[in-house]
């Protein structure tokens, strides 16, 4: 059997089967849902509306046994950014869209009723019916409800009530191989599903023909190879499966690069409480998990289990993003607090980045004051519920900005900056400028070369090399996003050559195919440039590549730097 | 002159997580290191006064230094 295309209409509540087109055949991940989405929809469309497409993509290498290869990408219109987005994350559903043979599952049309829907995924056919019982309730409910109803293993992608009322920070959740969360987090996708009314994807791959190895000898050697070169390279072999990336407080404050009060400083007082060697501890003295992967294969195991005093499981996947962003970013010192919005988040569907940000500028705006953890608390519940204020703030921080007149809004595109001062980290700030998605650390990791010395080393407070630093990382991004490789396969990519050699090989064994490296990167060239011409229709400029202009003027203590790019040294980026 | 050692990670395993203690004129990063038995080729991030440093510069009254193994994450 071949691979396929789902294609599924929330306008005739119909679906098929198509065969896939021969552009797309050599495309999975990142590079298929930018694709499609170029392809299939109209850059200037509203993306709440019924012209908009939720693509989901399991990457090139899912379903195989390669290590970390679980990763589904899901993309669209963006409604907080107005470009293309594309998101990924762990969970199971890419391995069980892979196994049945199903390259990309495109969800297009809305219903004109506003009435929910539960679509059921089977290996050769889909359901779609009214769901009542679980509209309004969180997504732990919703997996436990599926799970009880179809069974112990189905795959699920879900979103919480943020996304059923189409805020533009909703998140999609996909449950873990434990039942838990993990979350396409990043531009407001769990809107896009719930304006297409959408309330959850239950995916049953029983009897599915499984993943065709071409060349399963090759495969074996080469995944061999992989699996060596990262456990082999300090950072995924030793340092994110002892301290996850939380370990990250400590370096960026030590660097002055911990944004912190919304931005005005580099470091913050009570960052060791919230560090992940304190965390680590906690971890380990109430009996949580100190490491856990996000999907099965995932042999790095940056994720935990955090527990409670009573040693009762509070949440998963709990990175530093989200711990800088409550915390410093806020000025709460306080993990508990932290990880009780963490699960909040992942059970209403809110992204943890943009929420983060969310609250920095909600205590900007004085609505309640910086330090305050029950009040973090009780917003995420006015979020919630859709109460008048709720709607305002899960609307984005740019949207809370705006609502109470401020400027120290970080966002760049409308998306709120994460965890990294681009101040004091200069390389970042090119990323959050200029990538395709507004502002997103991800797209393009410049902390690893500018503060971690992984890659080389470019001095983080100078101009110097940033741009042409940011435009390759950017590069080799969006081709490991094609992948379905999680992320962090680049810390050993960066310094252990084996490490892209084997990839390489473990496409060619699956595929049959004669790739070498510079197909990879004339790969991830080919995704940022697709991506890149969707926005420049939607109607976006190089005028939009710039960050807020409070990083020009004020300075980030302690180093007290400022952001000093001008237009034209940011818009080099593009010269590729 | 008094120098404050941070150590973070790993590092911190049998050792300490801050002191401040007293070392003579001239003494340098890398003395230190060898000094808290750390193998060089194990440390991943020297911090000076929040900047980046290499094990052969000299260090100053007053100065703070953080040691980091190769960490990452993202
Ligand atoms: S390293 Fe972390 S993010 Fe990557 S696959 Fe494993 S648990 Fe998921």
């Amino acid at each position: 059997m071949t691979e396929r295309i789902l294609r599924i209409n929330m306008t005739t509540l119909s679906s098929a089967f198509e065969e896939v087109p021969a552009e797309w055949q050599g495309l999975g991940g990142r590079a298929l849902t930018s694709t499609i989405v170029a392809k299939e929809v109209p850059p200037t469309c509203h993306p709440l509306g019924k012209h908009n497409k939720l693509v989901f993509a399991p990457g090139l290498l899912a379903g195989t046994p390669a290590a970390q290869s679980g990763r589904l990408s899901a993309g669209a219109k963006s409604p907080l950014t107005g470009t293309i987005k594309e998101s990924n994350a762990g969970g199971t559903a890419a391995q069980s869209l892979a196994r049945m043979r199903i390259k990309a599952l495109i969800i297009e049309g809305a219903p004109t009723e506003d009435r929910f829907y539960g679509i059921r995924i089977n290996k050769d056919d889909v359901t779609i019916s009214e769901e009542t019982e679980l509209v309004g309730t969180g997504n732990y409910e919703v997996i436990k409800t599926l799970i009880k109803r179809i069974g112990q293993k189905v795959g699920v992608l879900a979103i919480g009530p943020v996304g059923e009322m189409r805020m533009s920070a909703a998140n999609i959740s996909v449950r873990d191989p434990d039942g838990n969360i993990r979350s396409h987090g990043r531009g407001g996708l769990g809107a896009v599903m719930g304006a297409k009314r959408v309330k959850y994807i239950a995916i049953d791959d029983t009897g599915g023909a499984g993943v065709e190895v071409k060349d399963p000898e090759k495969f074996k050697t080469a995944a061999r190879a992989f699996a060596k070169a990262i456990l082999e390279h300090p950072v995924s072999g030793e340092g994110l499966p002892t301290y996850g990336t939380n370990v990250l407080v400590n370096v960026l404050n030590e660097a002055g690069g911990l944004p912190t009060k919304n931005f005005r400083y580099g470091q913050f007082e009570g960052h060791d409480k919230i560090s992940g060697e304190t965390m680590r501890e906690t971890i380990i003295q109430r009996g949580g998990k100190p490491k856990h992967g996000c999907h099965a294969g995932c042999i790095i195991q940056c994720s935990q289990v955090y527990c409670d005093k009573e040693g009762e499981y509070v949440t998963s996947g709990f990175e530093y993003e989200t711990i800088w962003g409550i915390g410093a970013n806020c000025c709460i010192d306080d993990l508990d607090i932290i990880a009780q919005a963490d699960r909040v988040m992942d059970d209403i569907g809110i992204d943890s980045i943009e929420s983060a940000v969310i609250m920095g500028v909600a205590m900007e705006a004085d609505i309640i004051p910086f330090g305050d953890g029950p009040g973090v608390l009780k917003l995420l519940e006015e979020i919630r519920q859709g109460t008048p204020l709720g709607r305002i703030l899960g609307n984005g921080a740019a949207a809370v900005g705006r609502a109470y007149g401020l400027t120290r809004v970080p966002v760049v595109k409308g998306q709120g900056i994460p965890a990294y001062d681009p101040r004091s980290v200069k390389g970042i700030g090119i990323t959050y400028a200029t990538s395709t998605q507004g502002a997103d650390h991800t797209m393009g990791y410049a902390v690893a070369t500018n503060i971690l010395k992984v890659g080389g080393f470019i001095d983080p407070l100078k101009k110097e090399g940033q741009v042409e630093l940011s435009r390759n990382l950017q590069i080799a991004t969006a081709a490991i996003d094609s992948t379905g490789l999680c992320l962090f396969v680049a810390f050993p990519a960066l310094d252990i050559p084996e490490t892209m050699t084997a990839i390489i090989d473990m496409l060619n064994a699956r595929y049959g195919t004669a790739l070498v490296g510079d197909d990879v990167i004339a790969l991830g060239k080919r995704v940022l440039k697709t991506e890149h011409a969707f926005n420049l229709a939607a109607g976006f400029t190089s005028a939009d590549d710039r960050l807020p202009e409070f990083f020009e003027d004020d300075p980030c203590p302690p180093l007290n730097s400022t952001w000093t790019f001008t237009g034209e040294e940011i818009d080099e980026f593009w010269n590729f | 002159m008094r120098i404050t050692i941070k150590l973070f990670a790993t590092f911190r395993i049998g050792r300490f997580a801050e002191v401040t203690r007293d070392y003579p004129a001239g003494t340098r990063i890398a003395d230190i290191i060898g000094e808290l038995h750390i193998p060089e080729k194990e440390v991943g991030m020297i911090m000076l006064n929040n900047r980046h440093a290499e094990p052969d510069q000299e260090l100053h009254d007053g100065d703070s230094l953080a040691l980091f193994p190769l960490v990452g994450g993202g």
